[in-house]
């Protein structure tokens, strides 16, 4: 007996609780295998690059942190990188490596966060979640005592950092730097050898290293497909030049490699964050630039690694006391642009775990 | 260290097969005609002296009187950069040709700027709004909106 089948059009989102954000997907499904994807999106479009056109230089710092919003310290330091490399300003070493340590910290924050989402997609309800939460909160109580805020920090401005980290900050960060690496241990017992997560992650929503080149996906996503590229080491800036520390690539590029490169770069900001301990030098850790400051007419573009990939900034100056143009090159929405492949064929069950290890960001991917 | 390729040492050559299209090579910036862009861009990544395979962003910028499109390209293999500007005058119907068959990282980023600045990519096969919703009137990073 012949059963006629037919595909159906169903939308997921705007409000779904695996989308972190208001992300929306249009799929249609033959049975149970995706046959066509369309995202949508926008939702949370504030338009970041329109605001920056009319606020001074030192404002825009405050507009950043509201882009990637569990990364705010690397959207800081990726825009002033951009403003010293436009108006040629100096930043004091001190400066540089507090920068390095607050970036390094977000990213391990961000990182815990995509990790802890990611298993809570796969139904490990609650548990792990909580478990990274835990380890995050005592980052953002460092980031507290940095700058008085704990997500929308505001940390850094053009030229260095707006203070130096107050006394009681040393203690409380070398004692993460002691027991993060036993929690590490302890986060990797528990999923690594998990079979459910295996067989969940493990050969599921694969992005060959071609296509994850053609369609310019960085950071964690291009690194898990096996192309070694990191900006820290290709392109160093701030003091990344003088730290050692591996890049970790996956072999796959499946979901599974996505989610162990990101575990895996967590050890290694260990790695700087220790070397930065010692290394880290006396003195101010800011060079005067004046509230209002009119860089020379030109123009620049500056990225940095990013916890999602390489975040730029481009801009351009008119001489004025705002950027004539601020363009953000965002990398949790690039690296949307594979998804669309990445989705096709699997099962629907498939979508939020392929979509979960993308780690994308709609505060980021809308601005 | 990421080296930026000499714009000069770029133009020379791919003179050997564009005698037009080449406007300016200032030290850092490649100035091409933006009929030849497309052309360009393929010799670009096809060439294995510059295989520059990996475009960083797009970036479109309005100067009232013309618009600007800056093209941020990388090479992952020989770790070099190149920056190529190209301008359309005009601000009725600005067109290019899409870069999507060469980097279909273009996707999501001509879309954004379609929907952002108004320039329209010839070839772009979903050219569609993608941060405002279908229906909305104008473009909202071009200077003059709403009055500017």
């Amino acid at each position: 007996m012949n059963i006629r089948t037919e595909p159906i059009t169903i939308n997921l989102g705007p409000q779904h609780p695996s989308t972190h954000g208001v992300f929306r997907l249009r799929v249609t499904l033959d049975g149970e295998v995706i046959v066509d994807v369309e995202p949508i999106f926008g939702y949370l479009h504030r338009g970041t690059e329109k605001l920056a056109e009319e606020r001074s230089y030192t404002q825009i710092v405050t507009l950043t942190d509201r882009m990637d919003y569990v990364s705010s310290m690397l959207n800081n330091q990726a825009y002033v990188i951009a403003v010293e490399k436009l108006a040629g300003l100096d930043v004091p070493d001190r400066g540089k490596f507090l920068r390095v340590i607050a970036g390094e910290l977000q990213r391990i924050v961000s990182h815990l966060v995509a990790t802890g989402f990611f298993l809570q997609d796969l139904g490990a309800f609650g548990t792990p979640l909580m478990y990274c939460f835990r380890e995050r909160e005592k980052i953002l109580e460092l980031f507290e005592m940095l700058c008085g805020a704990r997500v929308t920090v505001s940390y850094m401005r053009p030229g260095g950092v707006f203070q130096d980290a107050p006394d009681d900050f040393w203690p409380s960060f070398r004692a993460i730097l002691d027991s993060l690496p036993y929690f590490m241990d302890e986060i990797e017992r528990l999923l690594e050898e998990n079979e459910i997560l295996l067989i969940r992650t493990k050969g599921i929503g694969i992005l060959t290293p071609q296509s994850a080149i053609d369609n310019a996906t960085s950071g964690p996503v291009l690194r898990a497909s096996g192309i070694p590229w990191d900006l820290r080491k290709s392109n160093p800036y701030d003091v990344y030049g003088d730290l050692n520390f591996d890049i970790p690539i996956g072999t796959n590029g499946d979901s599974y490699d996505r989610f162990l490169v990101r575990i895996l770069e967590i050890r290694e900001s260990l790695r700087i964050l220790e070397q930065c301990w010692t290394l880290i030098p006396s003195g101010p850790v800011r060079s005067k630039v004046p509230y209002f400051f009119r860089p020379p007419v030109g123009d620049c573009y500056a990225s940095i690694e990013s916890s999602k990939g390489e975040l730029g900034f481009y801009l351009v100056s008119d001489g004025g006391i705002s950027p004539y143009r601020c363009k953000v090159r965002s990398p949790s929405l690039i690296n949307l642009t594979p998804l669309r492949e990445m989705l096709l064929g699997w099962k629907i069950a498939d979508l939020m775990v392929i979509f979960g290890s993308l780690d994308v960001n709609m505060g980021e991917v809308d601005r | 260290m990421t080296i930026a390729l000499k714009a000069s040492d770029v133009a020379k050559a791919l003179r050997g097969f564009f005698t037009d299209g080449i406007l300016r090579d200032n030290l850092d910036e490649l100035w091409i005609d933006s009929n030849y862009l497309f052309d360009l861009c393929k010799l670009l990544k096809e060439n294995n002296e510059f295989y520059l395979n990996y475009l960083v962003a797009i970036t479109g910028v309005d100067y009232i009187d013309r618009f600007q499109l800056i093209y941020h390209l990388k090479s992952l293999q020989h770790n070099h950069s190149l920056v190529i500007k190209t301008e359309l005058i005009g601000r009725d119907s600005p067109s290019i040709s899409s870069v999507m068959n060469i980097w279909p990282a273009a996707d999501l980023q001509e879309r954004e700027i379609w929907d952002l600045m108004g320039i329209h990519f010839a070839g772009h096969p979903n050219l569609k709004r993608i941060m405002t919703w279908e229906g909305f009137e104008g473009h909202p990073l071009r200077r003059d909106h709403l009055g500017g």
